[in-house]
């Protein structure tokens, strides 16, 4: 218990080193532009495989379930939607991303603690924290949600190549992926999105920031990154599912 | 001038520092010797603020660096130029992207004098065109250089080294030691070096300062310390066999 306050606490002190004015805009500027390439673009891959094949599979398991005369074809495209607006997209991708980015994050700046690169900014009066953690964070917050829009996108064409082989038209697909829409589901999403973006940057940057010791410890940050960003995401993603839809 | 005064610092249960006091001789290379794990770059991290004492002072010319707010610490160290044990060189950047990061960061100058100034510098620790190598493509050596290059590009008053040659062969160590000692005299520079490879104490040591038991045990210059009675310093600086022959034929 001593030593979950104890992190929270420090947690919250680091942040608020985070969040300070940039030395060099211009330098600033550019970190940015390197997160949102290593943290943004190359998780771009991943995203679009994932949704792909899982938007495929979502359908085919809904028309499974709905095997039933009574049961209109097109519900299959409308709960492929919903699933992959609602949860997918923004949830199971951000954990997803917690896995790829957060170990990314926690393994760079531990890393860097531990060659002391992280005290040569200090000693050259450079706020290391704010330097390295606040790139990342902004890098994140603006570009997660795109990456979750796309994946809903290409989740939902996996769905089409899903119901091709279940035998729901295209026409029924399409139709049940456009009924009753509410574009609020949109916004719940996003909103999630950027809460967990800001989540996984900040705590992996957390647990490679604070690393003691050698390439070993390195490895046990990067892994309770991971760990605890997916679990804090989790239980935020309960709070603003009770918040938001309730 | 810089001087420590009655500095404490204690881990937990662990007192790792005892009232240590002594005055670096300024203009010249300081050495701070001891064996691993006496509390040498505890003190230096202490001496820069990555550390923070329990107790005491640190006078960088008559200021006190411990008592210090962030925002003064911050000018104070853009006057100290420091070389970690591990070249500390940032690992995505080029060479010359590590030395011109300080002066894009706080030398109002143009792109082309930040760049001139890094040409200098690399040219300074001989390592010209090497701008555009990454420090994964440097030998161990030559990262060292890259950083005293760095550590200097802001034209440092205080020069504070932490191990500059360890993992260094001999003749490697030797060339760094003395470029630290030709830094130092051709700059005015204050210098702070942290060593036990006792080749950098007969090279370059202008004053030393033994540290042992967290406590400043001995204080003198090479020659002292070659004839010094005090055991403990003789056990350290002669450990070697070839060290007490030396010293028996001196």
């Amino acid at each position: 218990m001593y030593t979950a306050l104890k992190n929270i606490g420090q947690y919250f002190m680091l942040l608020r080193r985070v969040f300070s004015l940039p030395e060099k805009r211009a330098i600033f500027s550019k970190q940015v532009i390197l997160e949102i390439e290593k943290i943004g673009l190359n998780s771009l891959g991943i995203v679009i495989i994932i949704s792909l094949f899982v938007g495929a599979v979502v359908t085919i398991q809904t028309a499974f379930n709905l095997d039933n005369p009574f049961l209109p074809k097109y519900l299959i495209g409308l709960a492929t939607r919903d699933s992959l607006i609602l949860e997918f997209s923004p949830t199971m991708i951000c954990l997803i991303l917690a896995g790829k980015v957060g170990s990314n994050v926690a393994s760079e700046i531990g890393s860097m603690r531990v060659t002391e690169q992280i005290d040569a900014l200090e000693m050259m009066g450079v706020n290391s924290a704010s330097f390295l953690i606040l790139p990342k964070i902004i890098a994140a917050v603006f570009f997660f949600p795109f990456l979750v829009i796309i994946s809903m996108g290409i989740g939902m064409f996996g769905g089409w190549l899903g119901s091709i082989s279940v035998d729901v038209t295209t026409a029924d697909f399409l139709y049940g992926l456009k009924y009753g829409f509410n574009p609020f589901y949109i916004t719940y999403s996003l909103t999630k999105t950027v809460v967990f973006a800001f989540i996984i940057t900040s705590v992996s940057s957390y647990y490679g920031y604070f690393t003691k010791g050698g390439a070993l410890e390195v490895g046990v940050s990067s892994t309770k990154a991971v760990v605890y960003s997916s679990v804090v995401v989790l239980i935020f993603n309960f709070i603003l599912t009770q918040l938001l839809l309730a | 001038m810089i001087s420590i005064e009655n500095i404490n610092k204690h881990f937990g249960e662990n007192n790792v520092l005892k009232d240590m006091s002594f005055v670096f001789e300024p203009g010249k290379t300081n050495l701070i010797i001891g064996e691993s794990g006496s509390g040498k770059t505890t003190l230096l991290k202490v001496m820069i603020g990555l550390h923070e004492a329990n107790s005491g002072v640190v006078n960088y010319n008559e200021r006190n660096f411990i008592e210090m707010n962030f925002k003064a610490r911050k000018e104070l160290r853009k006057e100290i130029g420091m070389l970690f044990q591990g070249g500390a060189l940032f690992d995505y950047m080029s060479v010359q992207e590590n030395i011109i990061f300080p002066l894009n960061m706080f030398a109002e100058k143009s792109e082309e004098e930040n760049l001139e100034r890094v040409n200098f510098c690399l040219n300074r620790v001989n390592l010209e065109n090497t701008n555009h190598l990454l420090p994964s493509e440097l030998s161990g050596g030559m990262k060292k250089r890259v950083a005293i290059a760095r550590a200097i590009a802001l034209n440092p008053k205080y020069l504070l080294c932490d191990e500059p040659n360890s993992g260094l062969d001999p003749k490697t160590a030797i060339l760094i030691d003395n470029l630290i000692q030709e830094i130092t005299e051709e700059y005015n520079i204050t210098t702070i070096v942290n060593s036990h490879d006792m080749n950098s104490v007969m090279e370059i040591g202008d004053k030393i300062a033994f540290i042992h038991q967290g406590k400043i045990w001995w204080t003198g210059n090479k020659e002292n310390l070659i004839a010094s009675e005090n055991q403990e310093l003789n056990d350290f600086v002669f450990a070697s066999k070839l060290f007490k022959r030396l010293r028996q034929k001196f």
